[in-house]
């Protein structure tokens, strides 16, 4: 194994090594912002809007929040909003509920463990 | 015409020296070749979130324009990004449609005044914070959804979207006096 080889292995053993202590340790102060910023667009803690509301997802079955029209994909999901679901969901939604109409990434490991701490308890 | 926007009046002001043009956009250009039906109802279903998301907007800036809590310049300015708004509605809704997809409708007046808490805002600051912060969250779901889209040429336009509500947050923002955001604070 030459110096490159070595040099990828310690990249993506860095790389899973920070998504799983992201999702150990997020900080709900910056995901507060965070919600702010990048979520606010779509969703409110306590309003159904463009997104459905956000308070209590936590634990909560997804597609289940009454008033809002959820795509045919989330009302028939059986997927329960555990920390490592919206983790998923998170970071990719169509591949964690496909046919799902959200599509908003949020890319950063980090991020997604704050939003979640933060959605934990806003 | 004002042209600088280092003030907050002259942000303002020069918002209102633009012209609200007639005219329709076209977002895709030519004609669609077939797409496959799971990629492009993938599609759909993000514009169409899209399109909610503007019918959001345009109900907000009536309300503001309706609640008496805005002076004469800034009304121009509002009216000017609510028309905006409906511009990018009619283009998105035109992209669903010639993509094979079914529009999704707005919501009343009184239902977007009840999700977005209006009945808190009590003058012209309130007002133009509340748009500062949907014009920025717009901004960001715009830029999120750019990697979701099948189509490249729809990630185009979610950018072109973007752009639009970036300069609705930036002249909101010094309107109200508030610092320009750091460099890269789009998208993080």
């Amino acid at each position: 194994m030459n110096v490159g080889h070595i040099a990828l292995a310690a990249l993506a053993l860095g790389l899973s090594s920070q998504a799983l202590s992201a999702s150990e340790t997020g900080d709900a102060v910056r995901g507060q912002a965070l919600y702010a910023s990048r979520c606010v667009g779509c969703h409110s803690i306590d309003s159904n809007r463009v997104g459905p509301a956000h308070r209590g997802v936590v634990g909560r079955r997804a597609g289940s929040v009454p008033g809002y029209e959820y795509s045919t994909a989330l009302k028939q999901s059986k997927l329960v909003w555990t920390k490592h679901n919206l983790e998923r969901w998170l970071a990719n939604p169509e591949n964690t509920i496909p046919g799902q109409k959200m599509g908003y990434r949020v890319e950063d490991a980090q991020d997604r463990a704050d939003l979640i701490a933060f959605l934990s308890d806003p | 015409m004002e042209t600088t926007l280092f003030s907050r009046r002259r942000a303002l002001t020069a918002v209102t020296s633009s012209v609200l043009s007639a005219g329709a956009i076209t977002l895709l250009g030519g004609v669609r070749t077939a797409h496959a039906n799971t990629a492009a109802e993938s599609d759909i279903a993000i514009l169409n979130v899209a399109v909610g998301l503007e019918h959001e907007g345009i109900g907000a800036y009536a309300i503001a324009l309706k609640s008496g809590l805005l002076d004469e310049g800034t009304a121009k300015v509002a009216a000017k990004f609510q028309d905006d708004h409906k511009r990018h509605n009619d283009a998105l809704i035109a992209a669903i449609r010639q993509l094979g997809g079914e529009p999704v409708t707005a919501r009343t007046e009184a239902e977007y005044a009840d999700a977005l808490k209006v009945n808190g805002l009590k003058n012209q600051t309130d007002v133009l914070d509340l748009a500062a912060r949907l014009e920025l969250g717009a901004t960001n779901a715009y830029l999120g959804v750019i990697p979701s889209f099948s189509d490249s040429a729809l990630s185009k336009v979610a950018a072109r979207l973007a752009a639009d509500e970036a300069i609705h947050f930036a002249v909101l923002n010094l309107s109200l006096g508030r610092p320009f955001l750091p460099a890269l604070a789009f998208g993080a």
